[in-house]
């Protein structure tokens, strides 16, 4: 193996018919890499504020996700259960277990059963929470770690998330810089997940379909007020 | 797979004549311009971001060693591992040993061209390991036995008629009248046989959009999630990626994932979009605990130092194949190899050569549409017209074209001469067809004539004509 990257290396250096960068050139390299800067933003991805929260309600129900808004994390278990009465589908969760799922008062909703861990094929349905919200998309941000496997965000057939709206952010870019004050620079979760509505496809004569392969439903629970970080 | 891009115009000439292919192409070239069109309409800064992204590819490119170094080093210290794979025979033996060393019966696939280029799928049966292809399209040509018409859109040239004839054949364990008639039945139907496939699958093999130096992460774009089940149910995970695939930082990936969707079906972003750094860690309750990425040259060096360079800032997009009307013609499989269209047309000759692939450069109008509408700004036209000059100077061109070219090019290195037999060419084309006014067959011309009529010339040139109305010469 060894010998294949020395040669393949060498091959792309004839190629840019240069040696091995010299260190000072490959010390400004790495600065690149070590301190990233932001390309172009577009407008769109730079809200104000106040415009944020709408933003990005708009743009998720461009790509199909629901969006409800709740006015605290004690509010998310009756949400849960409403959604599944109108979705006809049975009242049992997969959840995740981290910081937020954890300040969810389940208990007051007895008649919902909750299981922690990783999906199996027979969950119908997962509550998950999201690290952040793109307003630009309508994207959301799910991170994978041993409180939130990143199976619920796939296996099961409808996908609710928990977002505090303090986590909508305009661009990708402030995604990535609110990671890495969280991680450090240069550090990632196992799996980061940016998801932009339910799955779909197109493959048979372009008609466009919803659930293909992963959830067929997305809904977004937006909560204010206060949810631990 | 095996090559028919040297027989490109028997297979121009039959799909022009596929009744089932051309209502899929007709229908296929409402769609996809189209919803581009919108979404670039919502974006003003489309164009500023494309010459971002050109000049993000440009400067990895020209540093790509380093770039391909720091981000094995990445991968290597997040648990994972690197194969560097110089061409497709050693990247299927990677694959193989993976395959072998975890005891793999099945495997289960995300799209992945690259895939397609080395010939994965076959070589794994030939070696008892079962591969299953995960995304709707792929499934279904996989079912067929079939190429990918398209690099997004694989299964683009059938109809839904095709796809409920081959769930019919396949699909044995369910009763043999149920309704197939809605995409929908078929959807539903191939998610239940392909949810058991993936839990039952020991490795998963995909593709990757990009690399991501900085963190060592790969980044995978599927809108149906077959992707992220592929690459998370398994015990083994491999990526087969080019090396040109790398780019620097998490933003510059960020910047290239708002041309790609967009420029392909017009959505904003796919659905998922995924960035995975590693194996399994210690705590973490699933995903795989083997990780692999194979690095493949297979002709990509080679294009690096040539004046091919800039075809490898491609991403895979299909603007230019949506866009361009030889391939709404004829479609995907008439090129012969595994990529189509005008990147096609420039990549497949670079890969596998000009004398195999030879025609494909002249699969175009050089409209220019292609390159109007790429992302990466990349210059496709010139390179079709490069490609050209290498079939010309090689002699791989037939005998006649080569020498009725050679004739234009002496004559029209010679003004004097070039006017004269213009003059004389002109004068008897107006004299021969002043009766009719147009032509039904030519001498030499039938490739013209076999479809239209040529007007007859009014009998001067353009330069008698500019000098009797007294225009000035240089």
């Amino acid at each position: 193996m060894t010998d294949a990257r020395t040669s393949m290396l060498a091959a792309v250096r004839a190629a840019l018919g240069r040696e091995r960068l010299p260190d000072t050139e490959a010390a400004v390299l790495q600065r690149r890499l070590d301190e990233p800067r932001s390309n172009i933003v577009p407008a769109r991805g730079q809200p104000s504020p106040e415009e944020r929260i709408d933003r990005f309600i708009f743009e998720a129900e461009r790509v199909q996700a629901t969006v409800v808004r709740l006015a605290g994390l004690e509010e998310v278990p009756d949400a849960v259960v409403r959604y599944l009465r109108v979705a006809n589908m049975p009242s049992a969760v997969r959840i995740g277990d981290d910081a937020v799922m954890q300040a969810v008062p389940w208990h007051s909703e007895p008649l919902l059963e909750t299981a922690t861990g990783p999906a199996v094929d027979s969950d119908a349905a997962s509550v998950t929470s999201a690290f952040a919200g793109v307003a630009e998309t309508g994207t959301l941000i799910l991170l994978s770690g041993p409180k939130s496997p990143t199976t619920l965000n796939f296996l099961p057939e409808a996908h609710l998330v928990v977002l505090p709206s303090e986590r909508i952010v305009g661009s990708y870019e402030d995604a990535w810089q609110r990671l890495r004050g969280k991680l450090g620079n240069g550090r990632m979760p196992r799996v980061v997940n940016w998801i932009t509505g339910p799955s779909r496809t197109a493959d048979i004569e372009q008609t466009l379909l919803l659930g293909a392969h992963g959830p067929k439903r997305l809904q977004i629970m937006l909560v204010d007020g206060e949810c631990p970080q | 797979m095996q090559s028919t891009a040297r027989v490109f115009p028997d297979n121009a000439h039959r799909a022009m004549g596929d009744v089932n292919l051309q209502a899929s192409l007709a229908r296929f070239s409402q769609g996809f311009p189209v919803k581009r069109r919108l979404a670039i309409d919502r974006l003003p800064e489309f164009d500023s971001l494309r010459d971002a992204a050109r000049d993000i590819k440009n400067h990895t490119l020209e540093n790509l060693d380093f770039y391909l170094e720091r981000f094995e080093e990445k991968v290597t210290e997040n648990g994972g591992r690197v194969h560097w794979c110089a061409d497709a025979e050693s990247a299927r033996q990677t694959v193989l040993s993976i395959c072998r060393e975890s005891g793999a019966h099945t495997v289960t696939k995300g799209k992945s061209m690259i895939g397609e280029e080395i010939g994965i799928n076959e070589f794994l049966e030939e070696h008892s390991v079962a591969p299953i292809e995960t995304d709707l399209g792929e499934y279904i040509i996989q079912l067929r036995h079939e190429p990918p018409s398209h690099i997004i859109a694989p299964a683009i040239h059938l109809s839904k008629e095709q796809v409920a004839d081959s769930f019919r054949e396949h699909h044995a364990e369910y009763p043999a009248d149920r309704p197939l008639e809605e995409p929908r039945a078929m959807l539903d139907e191939a998610r239940t046989v392909l949810r058991r496939k993936f839990l039952q699958a020991e490795v998963g093999i995909t593709g990757a959009n990009m690399l991501v130096a900085e963190t060592g992460s790969i980044v995978l774009v599927t809108n149906e999630g077959n992707g992220d089940l592929t690459q998370t149910l398994p015990q083994v995970q491999i990526v087969i990626a080019s090396l040109e695939k790398v780019v620097p930082t998490l933003e510059d990936a960020s910047t290239i994932l708002r041309l790609l969707a967009r420029s392909a079906t017009g959505q904003d972003l796919s659905v998922y979009t995924t960035f995975t750094t590693g194996p399994r860690r210690p705590e973490d309750l699933d995903g795989p605990p083997a990780f692999h990425v194979l690095l493949l040259d297979n002709g990509r060096s080679r294009m690096l130092g040539n004046e091919f360079r800039e075809m490898l800032r491609c991403i895979r997009c299909g603007a230019c194949i949506n866009h361009c009307p030889i391939y709404g013609a004829i479609g995907g499989h008439a090129y012969g190899w595994v990529y189509s269209g005008p990147m096609g047309a420039v990549l497949i000759p670079n890969l596998i050569g000009v004398d195999e692939a030879g025609h494909l450069p002249n699969a175009s109008t050089l409209c220019g549409r292609c390159e109007e509408v790429c992302p990466m700004r990349i210059p496709l036209p010139r390179m079709l017209r490069k490609l050209r000059d290498q079939q010309f100077e090689k002699k791989l061109s037939a005998k006649p074209v080569r020498w009725g070219l050679a004739g234009w090019a002496f004559v029209a290195r010679r003004p004097a001469l070039y006017q004269m037999v213009m003059q004389i060419g002109v004068a008897a084309l107006a004299a021969l067809g002043r009766k009719r006014g147009r032509f039904r067959w030519l001498p030499m011309a039938s490739g013209w004539t076999g479809a239209r009529d040529l007007p007859a010339p009014q009998g001067f040139t353009f330069q008698e004509m500019w000098s009797a109305r007294g225009g000035r010469r240089q």
